[in-house]
């Protein structure tokens, strides 16, 4: 029906491109006026006119539809008598009765189901019709307007550039609405999971083990399943994990990171810095989850062989495997963005210590880098706040116990782990667990935003120092 | 210390600086070699299957239908009974439980195998053909030296007797490597040498390519109008901040976005290259703005000056002057963030592509899973088979990547402008 629609709008609109370009160009010679715009601009005029609001309204019509045929149809069921605890059961219902409209449907109907599946087709029929009814009044009251506009000869090209304008706008404010939707969708969550477990309980809780939570209705637990939850969700051994995986990984990328980024800006000649930039750069366009199945399937099981060698007893999900190779995953973000920090460092400095008998390493110790350190803090910041986002290499290599641990060699868990594998198949809708990961998700949004924020602050500040 | 000993020690000092500085760009590049050689010594002989070749006599006897029936009718018709005749016959097997660790040498998809022949040619009754029926994952991998069989018995997946079945098929040189056409076409299964990720090219197109219709028009849009029209002010400032924080929001978060918006209160369908374009769509929409913009700033003001100056429009000056000439640098940057787009995981395993789907999907509403998500799905897999198919998705993977990001760079190449 849509597809439809969307064709007929497109027709429309093409015909009257070509009726708006004609009936002006006759109406300018058969009065003897001057258009206040080449012909083809009253055409575009109408396109816009005729297409953008219907087709603002379908997409509008279309999100919500379905929404409210669901709550409409739930809710005749339970008149009908249909009986349902949960918002699992009620859309298992709704998927029942959408089925069996459909002629997909082979289990047993019964008299609820049937008279909710009539119902069902009653609406979509009244939807569909109200649809298709608003959509050509719409069109019709649009074209109307804009015709009106024409025969006044109005200034189209404007006109036009005004409406465009307008479209250009929006599009730039699609990124606020994005980052609104993570906003609302992470907190709607979060504070349903802190209306049952304390904020306190959660930041310096030092227990994590969420599989506890096996309370389907909030509203419902009793003083011991309280006790029982308040530290179950504890978040201490989650960011503890996740900054030790980090630092890991920091250890691993910035020395190596920082070293050629400095030789590639300083020393290199132009011929190695051509083919070695590139080739670093590879390491950032690798999927995380390549490097989540190298570290899972080589280089954990290298690690625990060699610690067997040596008499240590080392975990396959080892933290160690993880951070190591999310490190390597990050030396490019150090390496290139120490390597632009450095570039800009302006050459007079340079010149003045060369000038003073420094050698060259002396020069990028005691002038280069400390002139550079705020851009270089910065880019480091960047790869930390990489590091604690970063999911596949973690999920795949790290473990899924919250340890509190310091030991390299033990597994450890992080935060993004811990979404994943409460999110990762079914979901109990509005349990605790669930909403968990939302006020994970929430503390990590927060903290890399920070992070981000001042990383950006130190780059912008040094740049300008220089500019 | 004297002068001169002071001043060697400094030339030694800087020796040691460059070397520190060689050595990581050296570690660094060795990281890249050791990776892509491991992934490739582990999947490159996943583009290969091992087929057991038998002979296949189609009794009338076992079988329903007869010669020169129709589609439908072959379909319809049990082939069990001609796979199982045939199959113990290619061992002379002593008795019952011989001959079942004979038919564990085939894989679960022989009947098949033979009913395919049959629909080839359906003339075939009375008649013997020789195929070449796919071997079962251990023998497979047996046959491809991944599999140590000096291994005790209990603790191998293949029977003493199986061996001896094996070297029997070797001797008469009944085993062979054909082209893993499995590989490609099959969706996913539960056995490796029947699993492919035929679905998961079939999904990650569908998400990439609803990704490439919502994100490039809107951020090619909301660039030229950060660059060229936006006035400055509190707004444009608050977007601008917007854009730069949403590129750097972790992937997972966009995730949550699309379970929570997508999933949960617009209902579109779960596990669907739909939501994952969606969601991969709004992901890399920052990521697609900032060289975008980039771009667009690099095209010098003379040319919008000479555009205006003989009487164009600020909107002539810009679509017909600033949009051409930033295009290049545009389409780059956009195929740049669809690679990263391909290869992103975390939200998609968020919004459900984690299913196990057979069917390769048909469309982008169908359940579907995606090239990452294979990877990720697979590499849980415990069987051996599942190693060398996991490093032969990355190798593809990997390969789509290559070629996208040299299209890119060959774009810029080719097409930029230098202003100098």
């Amino acid at each position: 029906m849509n597809i439809v629609l969307i064709f007929l709008i497109t027709i429309f609109s093409i015909s009257l491109f070509f009726y708006g370009k004609s009936k002006t160009k006759t109406i300018s010679i058969k009065d003897n006026i001057k258009l206040n715009a080449l012909p083809k601009f009253y055409g575009y005029y109408l396109v816009l006119w005729c297409s953008i609001p219907a087709l603002v309204f379908l997409l509008v019509w279309s999100l919500f539809e379905p929404v409210i045929i669901k709550s409409i149809i739930i809710e005749t069921a339970a008149n009908q008598g249909a009986i349902f605890s949960d918002k699992n059961e009620a859309n298992l219902i709704y998927e029942k009765i959408k089925a069996i409209h459909l002629g997909t449907y082979f289990g047993d109907i019964d008299s609820i189901l049937r008279e909710s599946a009539l119902a069902y087709a009653k609406f979509i029929n009244l939807f569909t019709n109200s649809k298709v009814v608003l959509i050509f009044g719409i069109i019709i009251a649009s074209v109307i307007y804009s015709l009106k506009k024409i025969k006044n000869n109005n200034k189209a090209r404007d006109d036009v550039e005004v409406i465009l304008k307008g479209l250009l706008f929006v599009s730039s404010l699609i990124a606020i609405l994005t980052t609104l939707g993570i906003i609302f969708s992470l907190l709607f969550e979060s504070i349903k999971f802190f209306s049952v477990i304390n904020v306190f309980d959660y930041l310096f809780g030092t227990n994590w083990s969420p599989q506890r939570a096996f309370v389907r209705d909030a509203s419902s637990i009793t003083a011991a399943e309280f006790e029982e939850l308040k530290d179950a969700f504890g978040f201490i051994p989650l960011i503890a994990g996740t900054s030790f995986i980090a630092f890991i990984a920091m250890l691993v990328a910035v020395p190596i990171g920082l070293f050629s980024g400095i030789y590639m800006a300083e020393y290199a000649s132009i011929k190695v810095r051509r083919i070695s930039k590139p080739i670093i750069e590879i390491l950032a366009g690798i999927p995380t989850v390549v490097y989540g199945f190298f570290a899972a399937l080589t280089v954990g099981p290298f690690f625990r062989q060699v610690g067997e060698n040596l008499g240590l007893t080392v975990s396959s999900e080892s933290a160690l495997a993880a951070g190591l190779i999310m490190g390597i995953m990050i030396i490019p973000y150090v390496s290139s963005l120490s390597d632009d920090v450095i570039n800009s460092v302006p050459q007079s400095l340079r010149d003045g210590s060369y000038a003073v008998g420094a050698t060259k390493s002396e020069t990028i110790k005691q002038v280069v880098i400390p002139a550079a350190l705020p851009g270089i803090i910065g880019s480091v910041l960047l790869a930390v706040s990489r590091a604690i986002g970063e999911t596949m290499i973690v999920v795949m290599a790290a473990g899924l116990a919250a340890n509190l641990t310091i030991n390299p060699l033990e597994s450890t868990t992080t935060i993004t782990t811990q979404i994943v594998m409460i999110l990762v198949g079914d979901q109990e809708f509005d349990s605790p667990k669930t909403q968990s990961a939302f006020a994970l998700g929430l503390t990590l949004f927060i903290a890399t935003l920070i992070l981000n924020y001042i990383a950006q602050r130190a780059v912008k500040k040094y740049r300008e120092k220089y500019d | 210390m004297t002068k001169e000993e002071r001043l060697k020690k400094r030339h030694r000092a800087e020796k040691r600086f460059r070397f520190y500085g060689l050595t990581s760009i050296f570690v660094a590049l060795l990281f890249v070699v050791i990776l892509v050689q491991n992934i490739f010594s582990k999947g490159s002989s996943a583009f290969k299957k091992t087929v057991i070749t038998t002979e296949v006599f189609f009794d009338q006897e076992l079988l329903e239908i007869q010669n020169g029936a129709s589609q439908e009718e072959i379909m319809e018709a049990d082939f069990y009974d001609i796979m199982i005749e045939n199959l113990i016959k290619a061992y002379p097997a002593k008795d019952r439980d011989e001959e079942d660790e004979l038919l564990k040498l085939f894989s679960g998809d022989s009947e098949i195998e033979i009913k395919k022949a049959f629909l080839n040619d359906n003339n075939l009754i009375g008649k013997t053909i020789t195929l070449d029926l796919t071997a079962s994952d251990d023998i497979d991998q047996l046959h491809k030296g991944n599999y140590p069989r000096d291994l005790p018995e209990e603790r191998r997946r293949i029977s003493d007797f199986q061996l001896v079945i094996y070297d029997y098929f070797v001797e008469n040189k009944k085993i062979s490597k054909n082209f893993n056409n499995y590989f490609f076409n099959n969706g996913d299964s539960r056995d490796p040498e029947l699993a492919g990720i035929g679905g998961a090219l079939v999904g990650s197109f569908y998400s990439i390519l609803i990704c490439l219709l919502l994100a490039f028009p809107v951020a090619v849009l909301a660039s030229i109008y950060l660059e060229e029209f936006a006035p400055k002010n509190k707004i444009t400032d608050f977007i601008e901040i917007n854009i730069n924080n949403l590129a750097a929001v972790p992937s997972i978060v966009y995730g949550l976005l699309a379970l929570q918006i997508l999933l949960a209160t617009i209902q579109l369908p779960r596990s669907t290259p739909l939501v994952a374009g969606i969601t991969l769509a709004l992901m890399t929409l920052p990521r697609i703005i900032i060289p975008c913009r980039a771009s667009l700033k690099a095209v010098p003001p003379s040319i919008r000056e000479g555009a205006l100056a003989v009487g164009a429009s600020k909107f002539q000056s810009v679509f017909h002057h600033v949009v051409p000439l930033a295009l290049p640098g545009t389409l780059s940057g956009t195929i740049i963030g669809l690679a990263q787009a391909l290869g992103e995981t975390a939200p998609l395993i968020l919004i459900g592509m984690v299913a196990f789907v057979v069917d390769i999907p048909s469309s982008p509403v169908d359940p579907s899973s995606s090239l990452p998500v294979q990877v990720y799905l697979w590499s849980e897999s415990a069987e051996r088979g599942f190693v060398e198919k996991t490093s032969a998705t990355i190798m593809m993977l990997l390969s789509f990547l290559i070629v996208m990001n040299f299209i890119a760079v060959y774009l810029r190449q080719k097409f930029e402008k230098r202003w100098n």
